[in-house]
């Protein structure tokens, strides 16, 4: 008998599932309070909060709603809101 | 193109503080790294099989031997000539206990390897069951409070002592907390030519049970109170520590957490908030971490 031990896949192939489905609240940025100190990028878990054009923006396809980001912004840029879908 | 080396939509809970350790790992490390893992967290919620959230290699092989797994993988990197990282990421269940062996005889062969322990303090992935790592008075679900019990009866191992103790060159405590520091330790260690070893506070929101987006502010609050100290150790000297400015006590620490509610209610609870107290301050001289 063959034993194949281990299995390879593809990198980053998470990024099939698409983990915003999760979510309960969603993270909206008023852009106008950002200063741009990109630590909710430094902190998010799922690293889907990234510069869009000079604007932090969230991936909603990935973002869980755990509201770290809204928490950290020490300019309180981020309000997370009840997600009616 | 991947923004970070960790891919989004792997399956860890909202809001812990385990993928933005890797995270911030991989940051510091770059893309020429080879990563080992243990059974955990960690390896079921980035690796659901067919899927990886790793955008380096990464394997994983049991709970007890990432650091053999990566000891292996450290010869075969030498032997080609190549300069890649050689990492090894797990938690406190593996660094701590079941993986002690191979750990020490990675320590003490000394490989060129960083190690890197994101400590959530107890088994988190097969259901908050008490560790090496968990700290004292702790509630876990092997170490329930109740009428006899006051949570975890020991205090914490002290995990950097032994790494120090096995001649390891490079040994630092971290947190999520100060990502900036993170990031620098993580680099200073891959330029040591041997073994080192980060042990990162990672706030656990299922087992620690605590409100959800808090976990970088519990992690902050326990380098202010003194019960995570973040120091440096080269060649088992301390050689920085990281200063707490505005120091706090650990009732501001605890009362964030369920898995310390019971000493809030009970009426001997002020008794052992007062040893952990102790404990915070006998951090703070040790390390003299206030001015």
């Amino acid at each position: 008998m063959e034993v194949k031990a281990g299995k390879l896949v593809d990198p980053c192939s998470t990024r099939i599932t698409k983990t915003g489905a999760w979510r309960t609240f969603v993270p909206v940025v008023h852009h106008e309070k950002c200063i741009k100190c990109s630590l909710c990028e430094i902190y998010c878990p799922e690293g889907c909060i990234h510069q869009v054009e000079g604007l932090f923006v969230p991936d909603l396809d990935y973002c869980k709603g755990c509201s770290v980001c809204a928490h950290e912004c020490p300019r309180k840029a981020i309000e997370m809101v009840l997600e009616e879908k | 193109m991947e923004k970070s080396l960790l891919a989004p939509g792997h399956r860890a809970c909202a809001g812990c503080a385990m993928p933005t350790t890797i995270k911030l790992v991989l940051d510091a490390a770059g893309p020429n790294t080879i990563v080992a893992s243990p059974t955990g967290c960690l390896e079921v919620t980035t690796t659901p099989f067919p899927e990886s959230a790793w955008c380096v290699p990464w394997i994983h092989s049991l709970f007890e031997n990432p650091a053999a797994v990566a000891s292996g993988v450290e010869l075969m990197v030498k032997r080609r000539g190549h300069d890649t990282n050689v990492i090894v990421i797990g938690g406190d269940g593996s660094t701590f206990d079941i993986g002690m062996g191979s750990n020490s005889g990675m320590f003490e062969r000394g490989h060129k390897i960083l190690y890197v322990c994101y400590d959530n303090e107890a088994y988190m992935n097969t259901g908050v069951q008490r560790s090496g790592s968990t700290p004292f008075c702790a509630n876990t679900t092997t170490t329930p409070w109740g009428k006899e019990s006051l949570g975890n009866p020991r205090p914490k191992k002290d995990m950097p002592a032994i790494a120090i103790a096995h001649r390891v060159p490079y040994v630092a405590t971290a947190s999520i907390a100060y990502p900036v520091d993170l990031r620098r330790k993580v680099k200073r260690a891959l330029q040591v030519n041997g073994p080192s070893y980060i042990q990162v506070n990672a706030p656990c929101i299922t087992g620690w049970t605590f409100e959800a987006g808090i976990m970088v502010e519990i992690s902050r609050l326990a380098v202010e109170t003194g019960l995570w100290p973040l120091v440096e150790w080269v060649n088992g000297e301390v050689t920085e520590v990281k200063k707490i400015r505005m120091l706090k006590p650990v009732d501001e620490y605890l009362k964030t957490q369920g898995r310390y509610r019971h000493l809030f209610k009970r009426p001997d609870g002020a008794a052992i908030l007062k040893q952990i107290q102790d404990m915070a301050d006998a951090n703070i001289a040790k390390y003299q971490l206030v001015d």
